[in-house]
């Protein structure tokens, strides 16, 4: 723990700080455009300059320099004044006046550290350089002239995203950042260099010229593309959601989102529902909210109604459901849409135990059928981290392309129980080994089979400090599953329960996976918000609110229970769900119980306390024993990255990703 | 510098170069340089694997020779390292051509002790044969480069053109070395100033000269 003394105050800093760190620690602001605390050290831009003795008598980079001990630092003296504002008119020398037709103007680096510390004028009269600009694909828009070289896309790229395709060619003012032939970045997380970019070279292009930032009302959000529940920041303006920023949660996300998470919004505003619709004579047909409940009431269902979750749900909504289909006697819930029947009586059995944060630092890791890519992107970024850290990772499933190495086991559920023998070394000579079971393994007796690995090599101990390791892991899909399993909407033979039952009117809660085909008897009432596939089957559809236009408790993968809050208006005649459901009650003529959202909230509390808390809901250690054998070639189950919920399938700039990305089509670019 | 570009990859490109792999020689040659390297590290290899493509490719068209994106893309492959990595390396070091060179390569240093000495004499006189940055001449024989010293100023001006360096130029010497190059012979490397054998003084030593013949210390002189 060196003591360094920063501006004349002293201080203690941790061991292995650098120099940057400890006068941020003192509370001093120091400029920087490459450094960032999520990437290696390059130390290429200089703009962090301070005066540092003992030392050369000259400025010195601070985020590359280690705090040591006796330093003392200066942040505030002439020669580092004068520093900055020289390593600020150079980067200028090169960089465009063109701030009012950049998309970064209000939200930039540069902009914001040449008023802080440059010195507020040019004395520069020569030709500037200019660089062509580089295609990056259908997120990615470039203004390469813009650049000053701080390599941070580079350094996200090949380090947390493990794709090497960024690069910088040539040298010296002539470098050039670019992907290799131009190709579009090609992963999951690419539009987070966006974010990285301290300049307006790397902006983002479905959002380009849309808005400034300071027109921009921001509400905090909670992601729902997919089960890690990703902390977004949702930018709107008016009734309409322009874009969708990470928010720092190191415990969640880190800063990163998935392309998905930060691009599907724009479906928000296409395909909507919103008016009610009635099926006449096999056409859906307009419809006011009056005859719709009439509608549905008339048929008098009595206890015969089911309730089926959508992936995208809050737990609000799943609890107004469940209180109505309760008040007329039923307890037919179920959100696993496509009819898995796994086990659910035990939720630690079901949960990602280690939690998001602590995968990183496992040392052995069976994944068995989870495409965690496309799955859970972010998590791919944790599993690159522990392989980085020194973790073996073993995978079962078919095939894809990890970023963080791994072998293969083949694709037969059976490996299960007959692990090759290194593997079965190296899991039970680790000292915290972890199993993460995907949603391809989890239907198919995966789910008993890995608890049986879990007892046979004891995910759950206590480490040499003391402290609880549970290594035994359920990645889900989708945002509203541990939410669902914590309300009751399981049933034990899964949705063919449902099926068997035949009710007679069937709410489905934006639940577009289903295949209503087998409900063939049933009058499905469709509560969601886009015109997808299950309002084409649907013989009543009620028209809702997405993830942006309601407030609602999400709960994430690894049991953790969010709140998100409202960012816009649904469009047209949608309303929030809870309202619809509450109205519907009130068209039985039965009491749920709840007249306010408030009101919802505390009885979903006072139903499971849990979901009242933010945080990690506790399920428990204990998991059950598991057993069997299953056998058979797993798959998994998203096709198309881009193409996973009612959202993104609206989305054009998701189309377009995964036209142009995954199918392998070809867009002309439009001349610039 | 800022005339560097990648030969864009077009699919005569790809056709010429996509099946490009090692000849028998090089083969073996490549394994002992990546041998050189620690196990997990053969990636460092890229430098000299590129630079033995370049010859490789140079030796196909009788040229200093060039890398193609394919023949990249190959070296990529061999080290089991991302193409963009490549790319980067071979773009950043001026001595790895990125585009077609023609026959001879000449690199004409313009830096201050040559320009001193009359490098743009040796510049003028590249240029009367229709040599111009970046371009290849109409018949494929000269391709020309001015570059930053190339560690020779005790025998300015100099050329290097391909592997060899052409020394104590003048306009009359440099037009010597190019004709000969032209008729496919093969001229004296090093210093073209017949009274000097290599870089050692023109006429008598002028410092150091009790030195010349035995150790003499200097040091009481001082």
């Amino acid at each position: 723990m060196p003591k360094v003394k920063v501006d004349g105050v002293e201080l203690e800093v941790p061991a292995g700080a650098t120099v940057l760190q400890a006068c941020e620690l003192a509370g001093k602001e120091i400029p920087r455009f490459c450094y960032h605390e999520r990437l290696s050290i390059a130390g290429n831009c200089r703009m962090c300059l301070v005066e540092v003795k003992p030392g050369p008598p000259k400025p010195q980079a601070s985020c590359a320099l280690p705090a040591a001990e006796g330093q003392e630092i200066r942040t505030d003296s002439e020669m580092v004044k004068k520093a900055r504002e020289g390593v600020m008119e150079f980067l200028l020398i090169n960089h465009p006046l063109d701030c009012p037709i950049c998309d970064q103007g209000g939200e930039c680096d540069l902009q914001d550290q040449s008023v802080a510390y440059g010195r507020g004028g040019s004395r520069y009269h020569e030709h500037k350089r200019a660089v062509t600009e580089k295609y990056m694909g259908p997120l990615i828009k470039t203004t390469m002239t813009r650049c000053i070289h701080c390599t941070r896309c580079v350094r996200f790229s090949e380090e947390v995203a493990g794709v090497d395709e960024i690069g910088a060619l040539y040298r010296g003012e002539s470098m050039q950042i670019t992907t290799y032939l131009e190709k579009a970045a090609h992963h999951e997380m690419s539009a987070n260099v966006i974010d990285l970019c301290p300049v307006g070279a790397l902006t983002s292009r479905p959002y380009a010229f849309e808005a400034r930032p300071w027109e921009l009302k921001k509400t905090l959000g909670i992601d729902v593309s997919d089960a890690t529940g990703a902390n977004i920041r949702i930018d709107s303006r008016g009734r309409e959601v322009l874009r969708a920023l990470p928010r720092n949660n190191d415990d969640v996300n880190e800063e990163w989102i998935s392309d998905k998470a930060r691009y599907q919004v724009d479906g928000l505003t296409k395909r909507r529902l919103d008016k009610p619709y009635l099926r006449r004579d096999g056409k859906l047909v307009q419809a006011t909210w009056n005859e719709a409940f009439a509608a549905i009431a008339t048929l008098n269902p009595g206890n015969s109604i089911a309730a089926i979750a959508g992936d995208m749900v809050d737990c609000e909504t799943m609890f107004a459901a469940r209180a109505l289909v309760g008040a007329l006697g039923s307890t037919l819930l179920e959100g696993r849409q496509t009819g898995m029947d796994y086990d659910t009586s035990s939720l630690a059995a079901v949960n990602f135990n280690t939690t998001l944060n602590g995968i990183e630092t496992a040392d052995a890791i069976l994944i068995v059928g989870s495409m965690v890519r496309w799955e859970a992107p972010t998590v791919n970024v944790r599993l690159r981290k522990a392989v980085k850290r020194g973790a073996k990772v073993f995978l079962v499933g078919p095939e894809w392309e990890t970023t963080f190495g791994g072998e293969f086991l083949g694709d037969d559920l059976s490996a299960l129980g007959n692990l090759p023998q290194h593997v079965a070394d190296a899991l039970s000579g680790a000292k915290r080994p972890a199993v993460i079971l995907g949603g391809a393994a989890l239907g198919r007796g995966g789910l008993e089979a890995a608890l049986a690995l879990s007892a046979q090599f004891n995910l759950v101990r206590t480490l040499e400090d003391g402290s609880a390791w549970n290594g035994f892991n359920v990645l889900h899909m989708a945002a509203s599953r541990m939410g669902g399993l914590m309300l009751g909407y399981a049933q034990k033979g899964g949705i063919a329960d449902l099926v068997a039952a035949k009710p007679k009117v069937l709410i489905s809660l934006g639940a577009d996976e289903v295949d209503y085909a087998k409900f063939a008897g049933s009058m499905i009432v469709y509560i969601g918000h886009h015109g997808d596939k299950a309002a084409h089957s649907a013989d009543v559809v009620l028209p809702a609110s997405a993830y942006t236009e309601k407030a609602g408790t999400y709960v994430n993968t690894e049991g953790r229970v969010q709140f998100a809050d409202k960012a816009v208006f649904a469009p047209g005649d949608a309303r929030e769900d809870w309202t619809i459901l509450r109205a519907l009650a009130d068209a039985f003529g039965v009491s749920v119980g709840f007249d306010s959202f408030d009101a919802l909230r505390g009885a979903m509390v006072a139903a499971v306390p849990a979901l009242g808390t933010e945080g990690l809901a506790d399920y428990g250690s204990a998991l059950p024993a598991g057993g069997g054998s299953p056998v058979g070639a797993i798959a998994y189950p998203i096709k198309d990255f881009y193409m996973t919920n009612p959202v993104a399938r609206a989305s054009e700039t998701m189309q377009r990703c995964s036209a142009e990305l995954l199918h392998g089509v070809d867009f002309a670019e439009a001349a610039e | 510098m800022a005339d560097r570009y990648i030969e864009p990859d077009t699919p005569e490109l790809r056709a010429r170069w996509g099946n490009f792999t090692w000849t028998e020689a090089n083969a073996a040659k490549a394994k002992e340089v990546v041998a050189r390297y620690p196990e997990g590290r053969q990636r460092s290899a890229v430098m000299p694997l590129l630079d033995l493509a370049q010859r490789q490719v140079g030796a196909e068209l009788n040229t200093q020779g060039w890398l193609p994106i394919p023949v990249m893309e190959f070296l990529a492959e061999y080290l089991s390292m991302p193409v963009i990595r490549v790319v980067e390396v071979a773009s950043f070091y001026t001595m790895y051509n990125i585009a077609p060179i023609g026959r001879f390569h000449v690199q004409v240093c313009g830096t201050t002790p040559c320009m001193l000495r009359g490098s743009d004499d040796i510049i003028a006189a590249c240029k009367s044969r229709g040599m111009k940055k970046g371009h290849i001449t109409g018949d494929g024989m000269w391709s020309f480069t001015e570059v930053e010293c190339m560690g020779n100023c005790a025998s300015a001006p100099m050329v290097q053109i391909n592997d060899d360096n052409y020394e104590d130029l003048t306009a009359e010497r440099m037009d010597a070395v190019l004709d000969a190059l032209a008729r496919g012979e093969s001229p004296k490397a090093g210093t073209q100033d017949p009274a000097r054998h290599t870089v050692e003084p023109v006429g008598e030593p002028t410092n150091l000269a009790a030195m010349v013949t035995a150790n003499h210390d200097y040091r009481s002189e001082w």
